[in-house]
This record gives C-alpha cells, sequence and structure tokens, in this order.
C-alpha cells in the first residue's frame, strides 16, 4: 500500500489513480499517525515552495517525515515540487527544504532571444544516467510531462539518475538511497509514468 | 520529442459534449467519459475540458463531472468554465486538474488571475479569449458568456491578463470556431510576438496542415474541437488523434 501524502498543495487523486492503473493500491494520508504507518510515501505537490513547505510545517508533519525518511528509512517518491522540497532550499522561497538531497532548487533564466518559456509546460524525453530502480535505462524516447519554473541542482553528482534538456541540462530524476524524486508527473505521462509507478510498487529498499 | 502541444478541446453543455459552430448551434456529440477514454488510449498530449453553459448560466462548475474526468485522463487536464473565485478553483486543482481556465470573471477582474497565480504558480493559471473579427475585419475581445464585444483592445486586455500572473493563453477565434476552414494566422502572429507565455491556438483547425500553419505563426500549442471529433463532409461523429509520429513528422523542424 502507497501512502500518498495530501498536505494541501495540489492533486491526490490522479497519483491514487495512476497506482491503481499500475497495478498496486494507494491511499490518501494527511495525519503523523499516518505518516509513521506509512510503508511508503508519495509527496507530490503544485505550487509554490514557501507555501508547500509552511504546509507541511503548520501540519506538524515535519518530524514523521524525517523519521520516514531517515531513520525508518521507507521509500519515498516526491512529485515535482514535493522532488524540490526534499532539497535543502529554493531560490522561489525563504524557508529551509526538508533538506534529505544535498540540492537546491533555481528558477530558469533565458535570454528573450532564446524562444524559451517559462515555466517549462508540456512533454519532454529524459536521459537516463545511471542504472536505478524506477526507470527503464533501456527503452528509447521516454516521455513525461513537466509543468514547473524552477529546477533542482544537485551538490552531489551521484544523486541525479536522469536528466532532461531545456535550454540546458537538468535533472529530472534523482535517488539517493530510498529516496526518489522525480520533476515530471509520473501520473500524467501515460503509459511511461505507469511505467514508472509499477517500479515504485515493486521496489524494496534492503 | 514534440515541442509542441496538440489539444483536443472538449466543450460541455449540460454535462453533455457537444462542438459548436462559431460559438452557436451546439450540437450533441457524445459522453464526455467516453470521448476522454478514446483520447487517453490515444496518448493525447493534453486534454481541454470548457463547460460553456456554466459561465452563461450563471452555474458551479459540475465538480463530480471533472472529478470522473480527472480519474480517468492519464495526462494533463485543463478546466475552464464558471469559475468565479480561489475557493472554486482550488477545489478543481484537488480534484486533480492541472490547470484552470478563466475568461468570464477575468473579463470582470483580473485579480482572480494574480490571486490564484500567487498560489498555485502561474503555470496553472489560464487566460481564455475569444476574439470575434467586426465587419470591418477588426479583431475584437468578446465575452463567450453574454455574446457581447468589449471595448478594451484585445491584445491589451491579454498583455494586461499576462502582467497579472496569467501562464498561458488560450486564444481562440470565434469567427472559425467549428468551421474546419483553417484558423486566423493574423491573430496568432499578433499575440505570439506580443506575448512571453505560452499561446494555444484554437479554431478553425480542419487538417494537419492547420496546425502546422499555426506553429509557425508561433502557437506554442494548437487546440481543436471540431476536427478531433467529426468525419466527412457532415460532420459525422468519429473521435480521432494523430499518431505520435505523425505528429512528430508534422512538426518537424517548426
Amino acid at each position: 500500500m502507497i501512502s500518498v501524502l495530501d498536505y494541501g498543495a495540489g492533486n491526490i487523486g490522479s497519483v491514487i489513480r495512476m497506482f491503481e492503473r499500475a497495478g498496486g493500491e494507494a491511499q490518501r494520508i494527511s495525519t503523523v499517525e499516518e505518516i509513521t504507518e506509512s510503508k511508503k510515501l508519495v509527496i507530490p505537490g503544485v505550487g509554490a515552495f514557501d507555501f508547500g513547505m509552511s504546509h507541511l510545517i503548520s501540519r506538524g508533519l515535519l518530524p514523521a517525515l524525517n523519521s520516514a525518511a531517515i531513520q525508518r528509512r521507507i521509500p519515498i517518491l516526491g512529485i515535482c515540487l514535493g522532488m524540490q522540497l526534499m532539497c535543502r532550499s529554493s531560490s522561489e522561497g525563504t524557508q529551509p527544504g526538508l533538506g534529505w538531497i544535498d540540492a537546491e532548487s533555481r528558477q530558469f533564466k533565458f535570454e528573450s532571444s532564446s524562444g524559451l518559456h517559462v515555466p517549462h509546460m508540456g512533454w519532454n524525453t529524459i536521459r537516463v544516467v545511471r542504472s536505478n530502480p524506477i526507470i527503464a535505462s533501456t527503452v528509447d524516447e521516454q516521455r513525461f510531462y513537466f509543468v514547473h519554473s524552477y529546477r533542482v541542482m544537485c551538490n552531489d553528482p551521484s544523486d541525479p539518475i536522469a536528466f532532461t534538456h531545456y535550454g540546458e541540462d537538468f535533472v529530472a530524476a534523482f535517488q539517493r538511497n530510498n529516496l526518489f524524486g522525480v520533476q515530471f508527473h509520473p501520473e500524467k505521462s501515460h503509459r511511461f509514468g505507469t511505467d514508472l509507478m509499477r517500479r515504485f510498487l515493486e521496489f524494496e529498499f534492503a | 520529442m514534440l515541442k509542441h502541444r496538440v489539444i483536443p478541446a472538449l466543450l460541455l453543455h449540460d454535462g453533455g459534449l457537444v462542438k459548436t459552430r462559431q460559438f452557436k448551434d451546439a450540437k450533441y456529440v457524445g459522453d464526455p467519459i467516453n470521448a476522454i477514454r478514446i483520447f487517453n488510449d490515444k496518448e493525447v498530449d493534453e486534454l481541454m475540458v470548457l463547460d460553456i453553459s456554466a459561465s452563461k448560466e450563471r452555474q458551479q462548475p459540475n465538480y463530480a463531472l471533472i472529478e470522473q474526468f480527472a480519474g480517468e485522463c492519464f495526462m494533463p487536464i485543463c478546466y475552464g468554465g464558471g469559475i468565479r473565485n480561489v475557493e472554486q478553483a482550488y477545489r478543481i486543482f484537488d480534484l486533480g486538474v492541472e490547470k484552470v481556465c478563466l475568461q468570464t470573471a477575468a473579463l470582470e477582474d483580473l485579480g482572480l488571475i494574480t490571486r490564484l497565480s500567487e498560489q498555485v504558480g502561474s503555470q496553472s493559471v489560464m487566460l481564455s479569449v475569444d476574439v470575434k473579427r467586426n465587419i470591418l475585419g477588426k479583431p475584437q475581445l468578446y465575452a463567450a458568456a453574454n455574446g457581447k464585444t468589449q471595448s478594451i483592445p484585445w491584445l491589451e486586455f491579454v498583455q494586461k491578463a499576462v502582467a497579472a500572473g496569467a501562464g498561458e493563453v488560450l486564444l481562440n477565434a470565434v469567427d472559425r470556431d467549428g468551421t474546419m476552414k483553417g484558423m486566423d494566422l493574423g491573430l496568432i502572429r499578433q499575440a505570439s510576438e506580443a506575448l512571453s507565455v505560452p499561446l494555444i491556438a484554437v479554431g478553425g483547425v480542419g487538417s494537419m496542415a492547420d496546425i502546422r500553419a499555426a506553429v509557425e505563426a508561433g502557437a506554442s500549442a494548437v487546440a481543436a474541437g471540431a476536427f478531433f471529433v467529426f468525419h466527412g463532409p457532415h460532420r459525422a461523429v468519429l473521435i480521432t488523434y494523430p499518431r505520435y509520429d505523425e505528429l512528430e513528422r508534422l512538426l518537424e523542424f517548426c
């Protein structure tokens, strides 16, 4: 059973339904007790960084989340804003992030002559850079749906597992032990997302 | 990899799927859930569902139906129709919808766009702008809810809405709606030159070449209704969507 954290920042329903499509079960959770009982956790999210962090803080969820990530070491998947919240900080906000991953989020900056718009919104392909449990490295042109203005910059070069190109290469997905983050939306990425969700369902952290 | 989205735009009227011609003569084309399932199987880029009766009749968005749509969609979905405040928009995001599309409320007060984009990010807030040419061919801002043209110049309004926080602009050429006779490339060109946010052109797509022409005119994405739901000269209902490799070839080098 996957627990999908509802902290008031973004949609939960489509994440749950994508896990069901992938052959698993998922439930919406929101309390400290439910986090403590979780075996596998997804932190989704859309919106601004401080908005997301302040919701986690005001609901008193930080100690339970830290315990799940660092002491209990259950598999955790952050999606979009959820991925960014797992990092140290973001130039979008003033609050520190969860700090599980040594990385920061910074806004895309492009010259207007580049023709590149921010947010980066739409489908894009990824390039898998290391073998990992959640994204197949043998499938050509896997495409995922992105909607974001900030991208994660990892300080530890061993954390990224996939990159995407939008004006520059940026981290599309990272993994550190039991912790995963994806900048795209697997729940909105057709069979490519279904495959990722199925792999996350099957993943066990030894 | 496709850089430009191609989006089916579904119109709802009293819970049924319809297609209009020049914003009139709504013809019933079927069950929206069934249509969404078909578009899902065809792996469409993105889906747009616009309730054309909600604002006109000052109704609330049909939340139960929107929730069903989101559940069927394994692709991004945008909903528009009857959203008048932040709370309604939030409820819709919470049902699993990525973006909301605003027109009637935005024409009255751009503050809603600002409040929403500050809270959820501008990428989830789309402005829908309808433009109708008068008998002299001059494009004018049009309010779909009451069928009246507005005094503010259309492009000025769009720019104000973008400055207020709209992250995307859906530009609909009223005169081309449902005609399948080609898009208003002049409007698309003007808008794309003036805007820094993605522009979705809609209205008039009747062929794959029309989609390419709109992209060449500067559209970031192209939406179509009739082209994806009608087939043949008698407009028989048949839901279609080009294959990914067809779109890739079509939009190559754009």
